[in-house]
């Protein structure tokens, strides 16, 4: 049987992993919402940016830096890393196809993954390298309550404040900056946006940076949790169903995504998992993804796209 | 020989139809099935260059076809039909281990199901294999009605990762091996054993022709306008009277026929023995990349992108060491994921249809050779 | 039943009546409570300032916008709404205001698609494209070669459509439509964005269709000059209403009609 203390370990370990991979939502939100390009190549920008944030930290350690002194440069310097990628991918790549259709920016995003997860690993070398930055041991509460106390992990729970912080910050900017109101004009239409005399290259560039901010954010938690490796790039799937259940465009829909996501994996695992043959999480969020568009086929808070023809 | 139409009118609509309505690329078609299908096996039994040893047939050959052979089915479905599926593996293993299963014997034993079939021959396994992918897709197109573009995308990653899970979990497909691990049965093809490398690819020759043929034929007629229809604009698609459903329905099944022959052929003809690995969301996005970087919408695409993907790492390993440069294998499979990239959004920028437009474009050129236009 | 110009009208005479039909987006009425037939064999002009709900009329005969309230008899049959399979092979084929041809596809490819429908051999058969397979697409490609010769578009129907220029593509469409022999067409603006020789080219095929094969036709078109010289009778539409029916000159000295346009003179 199933205790209800169980059954809160669970749910509460799940809600704090969903909010794990809203963190990698988040970036592909900004970027869909400002461009409406769906980038695939986030994953590979979690990569990249926890690439050069730990290898600069190892170096500046070994190098005799102050842990502290080390951990601002290093994040300085995966930022610029970061600049410079997105100023490229700007240059080289979306602004060719500036006016071509969702399917070819997305196909195009598919190639500058690969570039990256090619690039990043030959830059900065493709071993596992392990992060520190936030305690991961576990803390329980509630060992009156229920036998052995609920089991929470330390670095979900920081994972969760970071991510609260980044999605008030993102709505404040969307909501309230002319740049965000900007990057809002651009997605609903390249063309008519430009027309107006905003800036497509440079708007383009401040909204791969941003996403690339946000990655390096969520590179510092996935890092710690799993180590910066090649397989963080394989987050960006999991984002999929996420922002399929919160939407390509809402901000708090990608918070919303990633909690039933995380919850629904882990409690699937728990309670579906022993009577099929366990390993359920490898495709329980694709597959309720898949449930939820069968109901709405724009997903949960999809809009509904009235046709013009 | 300069490579002209003059001279050659056609007198009537089927021969303007031809596959190949000028004689230039019917005699070139001609050499190339020759070389094909006698000078290969020729050079190859005599290890006469560049056949001297295995290594060209086992390592390039016969991968080149039978992932041609997925890429074609694959075109079908995202190139000309305009659906894409990110999740073109999970059928290859589908036709793979159906496949392995009608050649060992089905027997379902439930309370409410009993079936007992004996081993079948190994051809009818293969497209048995390749019906039970086509069901599968059938199932999976069902909600493509309603869910476009992206969306589907990811009704097709579900796909992938929910049959890689139970390819691996119900070991019934496996027929309770220990290790996970399958090995296929000898190849006997209307009675005859397949086991050298110049039997295994004459029959993945056979496979490939006929199925290209035949996908060539379709992709021309009705269906493929109704498909092609679909991909560029569904709503006046539907005006004109194509039922969208049984449309998309069929590029479903069809498609996924090929790939679930392709993947019965990996195992049994190419790999001998595999596990649920080898088609897994890498192999997915490998087929995916060969369509695009050969053409969407091209079935030579899909011969030119699939040698391009196959033949890359090769060169990137070679060309270095030819030219003295020490390299790892390490940066040379890291080499091929930066210049696959690089490829593709290349392509993407100049020219979206991939190689096959090139080189149809070329062909243009060629025609008017030496005139500028 | 009467018509306006007083003439008696024979029931089997109308090919398509439209009774009380509205239709709303959310909170926009695009039509409201709209009535009026189409006889067969004749051209009739759909008129109104933009945001009229003239291409919504058309698209709710065509069953690609379904009322709220209202029916459509068509052939006879009436239904309270369409479905677009049902008005494709009832006889109703139609082009639109942004052409919407398959860009993928060449001229040639596009016109036989509007051959669907009249295509019958199973997917087997295509696929090995001998006998019955090979012998519909042959009796199909002439079809396509009499409109192809019709509109005067021979030497361009091997290029994609995407390469074509706007007029040729108008034609292309209208093509398309034509191929699939319909009882009743219709045109959403063919003669947007042509010059004076374009628009009377079109409106010489249009002509042509309704003479030489006797096609019904309703046409939405902005051009009064076109309107007044093709049409046998007219509607005006505003705001999702009908202000008038009847033959082009009395609507023109229609004073609601005048008020609606208000300075609108081509």
């Amino acid at each position: 049987m199933v205790s209800f203390g169980q059954f809160l370990e669970v749910l509460i370990s799940g809600l704090l992993a969903g909010v794990l991979y809203s963190l990698v939502a988040l970036g592909f939100v900004l970027i869909y919402k400002a461009s409406g390009v769906f980038n695939f190549a986030q994953g590979a920008m979690v990569l990249l940016a926890g690439l050069a944030l730990v290898r600069s930290l190892d170096a500046m350690v070994a190098f005799g830096f102050p842990p502290w002194a080390a951990v601002g440069l290093g994040l300085l310097f995966a930022a610029v890393i970061m600049a410079i990628t997105a100023w490229l991918i700007e240059r080289f790549v979306l602004g060719p196809l500036v006016n071509q259709d969702g399917l070819t920016l997305f196909m195009s995003t598919i190639g500058v993954t690969f570039i990256l997860e090619g690039g990043s690993q030959m830059l900065f070398g493709s071993d596992v390298y392990p992060l520190r930055l936030f305690p991961t041991d576990a803390w329980f509460f509630g060992e009156s309550r229920f036998p052995g106390g609920i089991l929470v992990n330390k670095l979900d729970v920081w994972g969760g404040m970071i991510a609260a912080v980044l999605v008030a910050a993102l709505a404040i900017f969307f909501q309230h900056t002319k740049t965000g109101r900007a990057l809002r004009a651009v997605a609903d239409d390249h063309a008519a946006a430009q027309s107006v005399g905003i800036p497509i290259s440079w708007i383009w560039f401040i909204v791969w940076l941003a996403a690339g901010l946000v990655a390096l954010v969520a590179a510092t938690v996935w890092g710690t949790k799993l180590g910066v490796q090649f397989s963080i790039t394989f987050l960006a799937l999991k984002a999929l169903p996420v922002l399929i259940i919160g939407g390509f465009t809402s901000v708090p829909g990608a918070i919303l995504g990633g909690l039933i996501i995380g919850a629904g994996e882990k409690l699937a695992e728990a309670y579906l998992g022993p009577s099929i043959g366990g390993g359920i999480e490898y495709w329980f969020a694709y597959v309720l993804a898949l449930a939820v568009l069968l109901i709405k086929p724009q997903g949960l808070f999809g809009e509904r796209i009235i046709e013009r023809i | 020989m300069l490579y002209r139409e003059t001279g050659q009118f056609k007198t009537s609509y089927t021969a303007d139809m031809a596959i190949f309505p000028i004689r230039q690329d019917r005699i070139a078609l001609w050499i190339l099935l020759a070389v094909a299908f006698v000078g290969v096996p020729l050079l190859a039994n005599f290890h006469i260059w560049p056949l001297g040893s295995d290594y060209l047939l086992r390592a390039i050959l016969i991968p080149f076809l039978i992932l041609a052979l997925a890429t074609i089915g694959l075109n079908i479905l995202t190139g000309y039909c305009g659906q894409l599926s990110l999740g073109s593996g999970a059928f290859m293993a589908i036709g793979a281990y159906s496949a392995y299963k009608f050649s060992t014997g089905v027997h379902i034993l439930l309370p409410w199901l009993e079936i007992s079939i004996p081993p079948l021959p190994l051809l009818p396994s293969i497209l048995l294999g390749g019906v039970m992918a086509a069901l599968v897709g059938i199932l999976f197109g069902v909600p493509s009605l309603r869910i476009k573009g992206l969306y589907l995308a990811v009704a097709t990653l579900a796909a992938q990762f929910f049959f890689d899970w139970v390819f691996i979990r119900v070991k019934w497909f496996t027929n309770y091996t220990s290790s996970g691990s399958v090995a296929a049965p000898d190849l006997y093809f209307f009675g005859v054993l397949v086991n050298t490398p110049i039997e295994r690819y004459i029959v993945c020759l056979i496979f490939v022709t006929v199925f290209a043929f035949l996908a060539k034929n379709l992709v021309r007629g009705n269906l493929g306008r109704q498909w092609m229809a679909i991909r560029d604009m569904d709503i006046a698609a539907e005006l004109m009277g194509i039922r969208p459903l049984y449309a998309k329905l069929m590029a479903f099944a069809i498609s996924s026929f090929m790939v679930g022959v392709a993947g019965a052929l990996w195992a049994f003809v190419y790999l001998g023995a595999w596990e649920p690995l080898a088609f897994n969301i890498d192999r997915s996005f490998q087929l995916l990349f060969m369509v695009i970087i050969g053409g969407l919408g091209s079935i030579l695409g899909s011969f030119l992108g699939a040698a391009f993907i196959l033949i890359l790492p090769i060169l990137l390993d070679q060309v270095p060491h030819a030219l003295g440069i020490p390299i790892s294998v390490e940066t040379v499979s890291l080499l091929v994921f930066i210049v696959t990239g690089a490829l593709i959004c290349f392509l993407l920028i100049v020219e979206p249809h991939g190689f096959a437009r090139l080189w149809s474009t070329g062909k243009e050129k060629l025609r008017l050779w030496p005139y500028p236009y | 039943m009467r018509a306006p110009g007083g003439a008696e009208v024979a029931a089997d005479d109308i090919l398509l009546s439209v009774e009380s039909v509205s239709l709303s987006f959310g909170g926009v009425k695009a039509v409201s409570d709209v009535s009026f037939d189409i006889r067969k064999g004749e051209i009739r002009a759909i008129i109104g300032p933009n945001g009229a709900g003239k291409t919504s009329m058309l698209n709710i005969i065509n069953g690609f916008y379904h009322p709220q309230q209202g029916r459509i008899t068509f052939k006879g049959k009436t239904r309270s709404k369409m479905h677009p399979y049902e008005a494709a092979d009832g006889g109703i084929a139609r082009t639109f205001q942004n052409v919407a041809l398959f860009k993928g596809m060449s001229a040639l490819d596009n016109i036989m698609v509007g051959r669907t429908l009249k295509m019958n051999r199973g997917f087997l058969w295509q696929m090995l494209r001998v006998g019955p397979a090979l012998a519909e697409e042959v009796e199909h490609r002439h079809r396509v070669e009499e409109i192809i010769d019709f509109l005067k578009i021979q030497s361009i129907r091997k290029m994609q459509v995407a390469r074509l220029p706007y007029g040729l593509q108008k034609r292309v469409e209208l093509g398309r439509a034509l191929a699939m022999e319909p009882d009743l067409l219709l045109l959403d603006e063919p003669m947007a964005g042509m010059n004076m020789e374009e628009k009377e080219d079109m409106s010489r095929f249009i002509l042509d269709v309704n003479n030489h094969y006797g096609t019904t036709i309703a046409l939405i078109e902005h051009d009064m000059g076109v309107v007044m010289d093709l049409s046998d009778r007219v509607i005006v539409l505003d705001h999702g209403i009908k202000i008038a029916d009847g033959t082009p000159d009395e609507v023109r000295q229609n004073q609601a009609v005048i008020d609606a346009y208000l300075g609108i003179a081509h």
